[in-house]
């Protein structure tokens, strides 16, 4: 394991910001810190950069105990929120910093900056200052100066925070490519789920200062553990009691359910005959539709619960109050705070293509 | 518990050392030898020093006249704030800056001139004393001195407050239908307050110790209830006698009321910060 | 905000304006034409005597001495307690924050008055100063001599530059800082390099006011400073010719005031300069 983190504790007066958090991050990988706010994963990756000291516990680099390693030779590089350029500073200055620090020759310099830029693809901003940088361009500013030292692991706060949606989609491919062409490890805060699902190669679930679930995003997605992951990692709602719901009858009655959006499927009941399960469908009535650009969010109301469901945009176009066949596939059943996936006894045998 | 602390940013210790040194040497050594020395009289001499009627006047002049001086420059303090932050008028950015002329204007300066000017050799002191007032060597001239050195602190309090209230908070009151004379009241005058105590106390606290702008206008007669506190500790430092610890009691009294002030001052600041978080 | 600022001006704010620049025209511009008037009414060869007699050229060099001295001094410390306030949590901050207040709030005769106290006859640290003159041949007196005057003026003016740099510096928080050390940089080129260069205009600015306050201390060097033309500042310079009472020593006493006017009103300029420079650079963060 290169980075390993064992049962680190702090606390800020009456805020535990991080209670036996241990972890450990394998050479190569990008790990995800996910939480909401204040669940401790900003405090987490401070300690683990030395910004912060831990009340208790150890952290180890690539083996070292680096304890009491000042911040700045723990060989890591860091990259901030809001980026923390220096303002005063060019683009070409801010990158060449930690180098001019380690006293390496103009020329050296000179090379490893330039081969950075055009690295991240600033070739012609050498001489900007950060002012004058869109959100995008200074976040490739700050990765630049945050790998330019050679550090052996990337420590990201926040990294899409400060940039409009419509940019972020794009910058988190080019982070993630730009991570796996230069090797680096890294671990990166977010309390974006969906950022963490599609960027990491590992997920660490933080609540509350405690890890919740560690694992790959698929492994979190399908199997979450607990309530908290459950309804953290997905789109979903949840419900009391799935009475007289067919397939679901050996549930116990009030029983607190999951259930995600994709594991609800609705057919018009025009083409009943097309369906060849039709006979082990819920009646559900539309009570919503809402357009999500590229689908349509549906609420149906079946024996007294809403069930949320995504429907294409090409499919036959459904109206409210309209009555349609409702398959309920799978739910998340949560008991005392563990979590266990339910399938319906009915479509068992109907999986899920 | 492993090393205390183990922050990033040095120099905790080299700053810490610093600042309590120099401070310690600089301000708070010469301080404490005033309240030391004053503690050579005994209680009922310090009693009688402080107490004897010189002193109680001068006590009274300096309060009452910092009082009205800081309480004439929060009206025309906020009248310039005002029209400084909300008009536009030509010649405003001259006026906003020279606000801090009486900061960079030498004390001694100031009070030889203003003196001069409200003197019955004065264009202005001629003009008062046709109307019956006199203007130099009375306490009316005391509180021109002081409202001169003091509207600076009231204006440059209440600007940046004024500037961060947005015109649409007053526009949304008088869409309401509220007057204009009302949402000053009630919209307005609520914003400003802290910043308008501020600005008050800061006037206060210098007019209190004021000595340099003074004591020319003043005429400094104990009779006529001229003679401020500063110029009372001066006049004991320079007699025949030199009066040391005489004028150490009564600078303790003086220290006494400028920390009450600068409490309360700092109440009103926490009260504020409290408020609009 | 633009729309009501353009609107035309309606009568009541047409008089609260008159009223504000009457208040500022007889108020801190008649004062300042009265000081010119009253140092050349008597024409320019009394002047120009005034301004170069052998006391007042001392009282110059006095005042820009002191006034050097004490902005070296408070910008040193400037430096270190802003550091220190603003980087750092600690106990006990918000008394330090306070302590460091004091100057402003206190009579500046107290502050002449708490030197003669210290260093003078029968003074707390006397003893001290005279042990040091025995033991190593020297003379040095702290009061009523050129130091007294010094550390006077250091007193009065000791947080100027502190408070300009306070709010800016909490403001700026201390991201860029913690991404220098982490790059591996040392106290001092995280403070050149990164700091320093943020921080220059509002520090210029409170150097600026730090200076005019020092020009003009009266109340504290009045104190502790006694001997004309060796140990007096301008403002002594005037107090000592307008208080000799002749109607000519007034004038000089004016046309010496001259000098200070001078002085404060290229302070002024200066400090509008500093303040303009400061807002544009906080605007390009934005």
């Amino acid at each position: 394991m290169f980075l390993e983190a064992k049962e680190l504790n702090k606390r800020f007066g009456d805020y535990e910001a991080a209670r036996g958090v241990t972890f450990s991050v394998e050479q190569g990988k990008m790990a995800a810190l996910l939480g909401p706010s204040g669940s401790g994963k900003t405090t987490i990756l401070r300690m683990i950069a030395g910004l912060e000291q831990q009340d208790s516990g150890d952290i180890f680099i690539d083996g070292r105990n680096v304890n009491d390693v000042p911040a700045g030779n723990r060989g890591i590089g860091f990259v901030f929120q809001n980026y923390a350029l220096f303002r005063y500073m060019t683009v070409y200055d801010n990158i060449a910093f930690g180098l001019k620090v380690q006293k390496k020759s103009r020329a050296e310099i000179h090379d490893r900056v330039t081969e950075l830029i055009q690295l991240v693809g600033l070739g012609g901003l050498e001489k900007w200052y950060p002012n004058q940088l869109s959100g995008g361009q200074k976040q490739r500013v700050a990765f630049a100066r945050a790998i330019a030292p050679g550090p052996s692991l990337l420590l990201l706060d926040e990294p899409f925070a400060a940039i409009d949606a419509k940019v972020r989609k794009e910058l988190r491919v080019w982070l993630r490519d730009m991570i796996v062409r230069v090797g680096i490890t890294s671990v990166f805060v977010t309390h974006d789920q969906e950022e963490a699902l599609e960027v990491s190669d590992e997920i660490i679930i933080l609540n509350e200062g405690r890890i919740e679930q560690m694992g790959t995003p698929a492994d979190i997605y399908l199997h979450p553990r607990t309530p908290f992951v459950a309804q953290f990692a997905g789109n979903s709602s949840v419900v009391e009691g799935l009475s007289g719901f067919r397939g679901f009858e050996h549930l116990p009655s009030g029983q607190k359910v999951l259930i995600r959006p994709e594991f609800v499927d609705a057919f018009k009941k025009d083409n009943a005959q097309m369906q060849p399960f039709a006979d082990r469908a819920e009646d559900g009535i539309v009570t919503g539709i809402s357009f999500r650009g590229n689908s349509l969010e549906v609420r149906l109301e079946v024996r007294g619960v809403t069930l949320l469901t995504s429907r294409a945009l090409e499919r036959r176009e459904i109206h409210l109050g309209e009555h349609m066949n409702v398959f309920l596939h799978r739910v998340y059943c949560m008991e005392g705070g563990r979590t266990q996936v339910v399938e319906n006894e009915l479509l068992k045998d109907v999986s899920m293509e | 518990m492993r090393k205390k602390r183990n922050r990033v940013i040095p120099g905790f210790g080299l700053t810490l050392g610093i600042t309590v040194s120099m401070l310690s040497l600089l301000i708070l050594l010469p301080l404490a030898s005033v309240l030391i020395r004053s503690f050579e009289l005994t209680p009922a001499e310090f009693w009688e020093t402080i107490t004897r009627s010189n002193v109680v006047g001068a006590f009274q002049t300096s309060i009452l006249c910092a009082l009205l001086a800081a309480a004439i420059n929060c009206v025309f303090g906020l009248i310039l704030a005002w029209i400084l932050v909300r008009y536009d008028f030509p010649g405003k950015r001259l006026i906003d800056g020279m606000i801090e002329l009486p900061f960079a204007l030498p004390t001694a300066v100031a009070g030889i001139t203003l003196a001069k000017m409200y003197s019955d050799q004065g264009v202005l002191g001629q003009a008062l004393s046709r109307i019956g007032i006199q203007g130099s060597y009375s306490r009316v001239g005391l509180v021109i001195a002081l409202v001169f050195v003091g509207i600076p602190f009231v204006v440059r309090s209440i600007q940046p407050v004024l500037r961060k209230l947005p015109p649409s908070c007053e526009e949304a009151a008088l869409t309401l239908g509220a007057s204009r004379g009302f949402t000053f009241r009630h919209v307005i005058l609520p914003e400003l307050t802290p910043a308008l105590l501020t600005g008050f106390g800061l006037a206060l606290a210098r007019g209190i110790g004021e000595y340099g702008s003074v004591i020319y206008i003043s005429g400094n007669s104990a009779k006529n209830g001229t003679q401020v506190v500063s110029y009372v500790i001066m006049q004991k430092l320079n007699s025949g006698s030199a009066d040391y610890v005489g004028a150490a009691a009564i600078a303790l009294v003086l220290l006494a009321i400028s920390f009450l002030l600068m409490f309360l001052l700092n109440m009103v600041q926490w009260f504020a910060a409290r408020r609009t978080r | 905000m633009k729309q009501t600022k353009k609107a035309r001006l309606t009568a009541g704010q047409i008089t609260l304006i008159v009223i504000g620049v009457l208040f500022f025209a007889v108020m801190l511009v008649w004062p300042l034409a009265e000081v010119l008037y009253r140092a050349l009414k008597d024409g320019w060869a009394l002047y120009w005597d005034a301004v170069t007699a052998e006391n007042t050229l001392s009282a110059l060099r006095v005042t820009l001495l002191a006034a050097a001295v004490a902005l070296l001094v408070d910008t040193f410390f400037a430096l270190a307690a802003s550091w220190l306030l603003t980087r750092f949590d600690f106990r006990g901050k918000s008394l330090l924050t306070t302590l460091i207040d004091i100057p402003f709030s206190i009579s500046p005769v107290i502050a002449g008055l708490a030197f003669i106290m210290m260093f003078g006859r029968n003074g707390l640290a006397t003893p001290v100063v005279n042990w040091f003159n025995d033991t190593f041949g020297t003379d040095i007196a702290l009061v009523f001599s050129i130091p007294g005057v010094v550390l006077a003026t250091v007193f009065v003016t000791f947080p100027y530059v502190l408070r300009e740099l306070l709010p800016v510096m909490n403001l700026q928080g201390c991201a860029e800082e913690e991404a220098a050390a982490l790059l591996g940089a040392g106290g001092f080129t995280i403070f050149r390099r990164v700091t320093l260069p943020q921080i220059k205009w509002p520090l210029i600015y409170g150097m600026v006011l730090c200076a005019a306050r020092a020009f003009g201390e009266f109340g504290a060097v009045y104190a502790v400073s006694k001997a004309r033309g060796e140990t007096f500042t301008l403002p002594l310079e005037v107090d000592a010719l307008y208080m000799s009472g002749g109607a000519e020593a007034i004038t000089q006493a004016f046309a010496v005031s001259s000098i200070l006017v001078l002085l404060a009103l290229v302070m002024l300029i200066l400090k509008n300069i500093a303040e303009w420079r400061a807002r544009k650079s906080a605007a390009q963060e934005e």
